[in-house]
């Protein structure tokens, strides 16, 4: 029986554990195990600490629930301090006097925040930020000041930026001091440095550089702080982040061989000098040196376990420090040898000032091998990089190409998955290689990247490498000969487009028949919407003939909200209401209690609305003459229109009328995905046409007419299908345009998304759309015309039909309203009751 | 708080049931789809499988953002497991257990029906 104690629950000593009970070799019967942790919790994720300003829920960052260890019979004492360690009786001591025994014993202490000794540094609103106390007295301190103030942040690496991010967050002005002249100075380089510099403050998280502390003046709160160059900067809060310093103190006096910048040295197999005593995570020094990141601490971890478990494993090189900012917002990475400090390698630069694009790799002289890189502001290519670089892969013949892209010729630039070693590292993480990721598909039949991610753990802790280990995944499952079939689910063993013809063709008419005559099983969440889209496609059928198939919110005909209320947004087409119309928006408003706010979309939409009160809003609303907007379908929205030339001065056409017209000929037409247009009454564009799935743009000499452009998480611009068009001409192109989308796109696809994926792009779209090139166009007309002249509003339906009304009672068995919905008063409205 | 409302739903097994409450006619219920009814300060989601002729029932709070909106969510089968997709962010559940299917959240408590003569029944244990 050996006697197994660890000090320091943190992420690295519970990832001992878990490693440890789940290890092959591991014979519980043989251990008893003792976890101390100084901690009042059980051990939480740090990395994503940040989180906790979010959602305050220590929960969510828990690595395990305390049963965890119950369950693996290891016990865990919180709230321990150790003491002391007297290697030679092989006994350690609580902070209550306690003794415990031990036969093997684990360091995984972490480190702590470094403070220096600046005078002042005792006074109250100084904070640290390491642990989820801190950010609670950080989170009580700034509501004590009324969430405003200046908060300023000392280090500008890694931390410090997330921190100053994180006052911001909490309605501070954040100030971003660094004692270097630029920002992650150890990342990356002078240029790089700048440009993330500007990306901070654009932000609006002032940076002050070369600022080095002298004093923190006041009284007991700070309130200023003093630089050694006479300069001095108002404060209300602080937070330290100038590094970490190894929690060696114990190992310290115990007389354990210490490294002379700090942390426990060790070995390869991570014995400290008593070989009985271990240490991990940011404690240990290996090599000469401590590190302060997540991946090496659990690297260590792993070879800790295999070595006590007289596996053969050992530490040989130092670990890779390649690191990746998660703010959001800013997009920065580095790896390497990024700085190249001694000039060995030749440094390729990209630097697109009007992008705010930074990017450096460095090769070695004959151009063979990655050695380094930055990047800020598109980190995009990071991980095919990074493995580029970790594996010593060949380099492209032009290397430039690795950051450029390929510029004509053949292939891309960018390394493809499959010339990675099975070696390569992809979640560093959990240290999941090429080679299990591929044994799990091949071997345990994992198809998904979740299913990967339950038999190897990979994706599963800061999820980075999720998109490599998707690419590994497709490129595997074509390898094993299987068609990688773009099928909608489990259900229909089709892709939405092949569904749409066999649909037509066999005349298909409900989803139950779909199921029975070419589908398996009895259907769910993701292949009903997709169908009903379909067959609203075909038969111009609303969300009220088959409503048990249509997605939550088309089946209330509304959009759910917090609390579980909806938002009822009537039609304006292009964006033009009479005062009259107003007004009963505003009365119907106010009858219903009901929040109202201007949407993007140039209209109205008003919150808050029980699902029992629907059918009487919209009854009122139909009675003033309005039709539903779909904002709560995948469907034509809105087509956005700027004033144009019946009153701007610079109108080049009546862009109100055309936007109105063309929204009321697509209105209710359902698609793939949202649907939205927009017309410019010239170049000034002041519609944002371009950044719609259809946008007209009038010029000299016509309307030009863009496609497949959309705004959200990943904006595009739309790009130019025909110019110089007059009105009939851009309509019967847009007529096509849309019909062919509906019919070919996958489900959940925008315009922009559909031509990226398809072949031939954007040429290939013109010669369908405008020369006919598959003979469709007809046939396409066709559809519009008739999904188009079978419009006919849902609501309207659904209002003056018993049965669908009764669709929107809460209760089936009672009249009773949700005694669940609370609301609070906002701004002389009201918004849902936030859960406390 | 949120714990006081979730820990009122505790499931129950048709031998626990101690009352029978009539909750409507089964035409009452949407086919292939879900409907709220209320018993004592409870509210239960009861759905109405058409496609395979069965009933489920289960509390109509979702764990993941403690709202009441599970009955209306979509219903469907996936591995042969009868499920529903909560309609906020399509989490999904077992209809037999109640268990999580997507995630590792806290299981919907699960409540036995009955439909005799056409009418339904949902089972308690208070
Ligand atoms: C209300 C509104 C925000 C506002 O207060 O202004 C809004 C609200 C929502 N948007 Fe939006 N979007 C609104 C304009 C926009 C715009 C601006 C525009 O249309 O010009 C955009 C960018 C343009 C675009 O879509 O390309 C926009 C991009 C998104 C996206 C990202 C789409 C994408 O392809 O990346 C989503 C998510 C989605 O649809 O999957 C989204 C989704 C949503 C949802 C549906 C999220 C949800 O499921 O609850 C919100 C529903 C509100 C409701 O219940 O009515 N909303 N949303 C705007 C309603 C416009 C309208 O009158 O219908
Ligand atoms: C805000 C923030 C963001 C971060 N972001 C990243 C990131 O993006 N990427 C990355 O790789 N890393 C990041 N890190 C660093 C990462 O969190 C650490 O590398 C990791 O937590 C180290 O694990 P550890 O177990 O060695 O130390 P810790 O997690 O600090 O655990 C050590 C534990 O031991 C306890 N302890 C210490 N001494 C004693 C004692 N004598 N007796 C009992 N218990 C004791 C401590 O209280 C602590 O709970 C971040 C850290 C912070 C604070
Ligand atoms: S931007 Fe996000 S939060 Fe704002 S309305 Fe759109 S979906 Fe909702
Ligand atoms: S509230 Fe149910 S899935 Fe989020």
């Amino acid at each position: 029986m050996t006697n197994l104690v660890v000090v320091g629950n943190g992420m690295v000593g519970y990832k001992y554990l878990e490693r440890l009970v789940s290890h092959p070799a591991f014979d519980a019967a043989q251990y008893k195990i003792t976890v101390f942790g100084e901690e009042m919790r059980p051990a939480y994720d740090r990395v994503h600490l940040s989180a906790y300003f979010e959602n305050k829920d220590a929960s969510a960052l828990e690595m395990a629930a305390a049963s965890w260890y119950s369950q693996h019979g290891i016990e865990l004492k919180l709230g321990h301090l150790i003491t002391k360690v007297d290697t030679a009786a092989k006994v350690i001591t609580t902070h209550k006097e306690e003794q415990y025994t031990y036969d093997k014993l684990i360091f995984a202490t972490g480190s702590s925040p470094f403070v220096p000794k600046i005078e002042g540094v005792n006074k109250q609103g100084i904070f640290v930020y390491r642990t989820i106390e801190d950010l609670e007295g950080m989170i009580s301190f700034a509501k004590k000041l009324g969430g405003r103030g200046e908060a300023a942040v000392i280090g500008g690496g890694l931390l410090g930026l997330e921190a100053a991010k994180a006052v911001k967050d909490l309605g501070l002005n954040a100030h971003l001091v660094e004692f270097a002249p630029m920002l992650m100075g150890r990342q990356l380089d002078a240029k790089g440095g700048a440009l993330l510099r500007e990306k901070i403050e654009a932000m609006g998280i002032t940076v002050h550089t070369s600022k080095n502390t002298a004093r923190f003046a006041g009284g007991e709160v700070v309130e200023a702080m003093e630089f050694v160059d006479g300069t001095s900067l108002k404060v209300d809060m602080v937070v330290i982040s100038a590094g970490i310093v190894a929690r060696d103190e114990i190992a310290r006096t115990a007389g354990l061989e210490i490294g002379p910048r700090g942390g426990i040295v060790v070995n390869k197999y991570m014995q400290s000098s008593d070989e009985d005593i271990y240490a991990i995570g940011e404690v240990a020094n290996f090599l000469g040196f401590t590190y302060g990141l997540v991946a090496p601490g659990y690297e260590m971890a792993s070879v800790a376990v295999n070595h006590v478990l007289n596996v053969d494993a050992s530490m040989d090189a130092m670990p890779d420090m390649s690191t990746k900012l998660k703010l959001l917002g800013v997009d920065v990475a580095s790896f390497g040898d990024a700085v190249d400090a001694a000039g060995t390698f030749v440094p390729i630069v990209y630097e697109n000032k009007f992008s705010g694009i930074y990017k450096r790799i460095n090769v070695t002289p004959d151009g063979k091998k990655l050695m380094g890189g930055i990047l800020v502001g598109d980190a995009e290519d990071y991980n095919m990089l990074l493995q580029i670089y970790k594996n010593g892969m060949k380099l492209p013949d032009n290397p430039e190409d690795l950051i450029l892209g390929s510029r004509g010729g053949e292939g891309g630039g960018m390394g493809n998955v499959d010339d990675l070693p099975d070696a390569a590292v992809i979640c560093s993480c959990e240290n999941v290689t090429k080679g299990n990721i591929c044994c799990s598909i091949k071997d345990e039949g994992a198809e998904t990247v979740k299913a990967i991610a339950k038999c190897t753990k990979a994706t599963s802790g800061c999820g980075g490498c999720k998109p490599m280990v998707q690419n590994i995944l497709e490129a595997e499952l074509q390898k094993m000969g299987r068609v990688v079939k773009n099928t909608i689910c489990e259900h229909f063993q089709y892709s939405r487009s092949e569904l749409y013809d066999v649909i037509k063709i066999k005349g298909i008419t409900n989803y139950d028949d779909a199921l029975d005559t070419i589908g398996i099983g009895h259907g769910c969440e993701v292949c009903k919407p997709a169908l009903a889209s379909i067959f609203a496609s075909i038969y111009m059928e609303t969300a009220n003939e088959q409503p048990s198939i249509q997605d939550s919110n088309d089946r209330f005909l509304a959009n759910i909200q917090r609390n579980g209320t909806y938002s009822v947004v009537p039609r304006i087409p292009g964006g033009e209401i009479t005062p009259d119309k107003l007004i009963a928006i505003g009365r119907v408003a106010e009858k219903y209690n009901l929040y109202t706010k201007i949407t993007g979309g140039q209209r109205i939409d008003l919150f808050g609305a029980e699902l029992n009160d629907l059918p009487a809003i919209w009854e009122e609303l139909i009675l003033e003459g309005f039709e539903s907007g779909h904002a709560y379908g995948k469907a034509l929205r809105t087509v956005k229109s700027c004033v144009g030339s019946t009153w701007c001065r610079y109108g080049m056409n009546d862009s109100v009328s055309f936007a109105v017209k063309i929204e009321n000929r697509y209105k209710g037409i359902r698609a793939p995905h949202k649907l939205k247009g927009g017309v410019s009454g010239c170049i000034r564009e002041c519609a944002e046409a371009r950044g719609k799935d259809f946008g007209i743009i009038a010029v000299e000499g016509g309307l030009n007419l863009y496609v497949c452009g959309n705004g959200g998480a990943n904006p595009k611009h739309a790009i130019l299908l025909a110019g110089g068009l007059d009105e009939d001409t851009c309509i019967k192109y847009l007529d096509r345009f849309l019909a062919y989308y509906i019919k070919t796109a996958n489900p959940l696809t925008r315009t922009a998304t559909w031509l990226e994926k398809m072949e031939g792009g954007i040429e290939h779209l013109k010669d369908v759309i405008i020369n006919d090139s598959l003979g469709i166009n007809a046939e396409l007309e066709a559809a519009m015309e008739d999904l188009i002249s079978n419009y006919s509003c849902e609501w309207k339906e659904a209002i003056e039909n018993d049965a669908v009304r009764k669709r929107f009672r809460h209760f089936i068995n009672s009249e009773d309203r949700d005694d669940n919905i609370e609301f609070v008063s906002l701004r002389e409205m009201k918004m849902p009751k936030a859960w406390a | 708080m949120i714990n006081d409302i979730l820990n009122q739903y505790k499931p129950v097994a048709s031998e626990e049931v101690i009352h029978w409450e009539w909750v409507g006619g089964a035409e009452d219920f949407p086919g292939d789809a879900g409907a709220c009814v209320k018993y004592k300060g409870l509210q239960v989601a009861v759905f109405n499988f058409t496609r395979i002729g069965k009933w489920y029932a289960c509390q109509n709070l979702c764990p993941h953002k403690m709202e009441m909106v599970i009955a209306r969510g979509m219903i469907g089968e996936a591995g042969g497991i009868p499920k529903v997709a909560c309609p906020m962010h399509k989490q999904n559940f077992s209809l037999e257990d109640g268990s999580c299917m997507t995630t590792d959240l806290p299981a919907l408590a699960t409540f036995p029906v009955k439909v005799v003569d056409g009418q339904v029944f949902v089972g308690f244990n208070i």
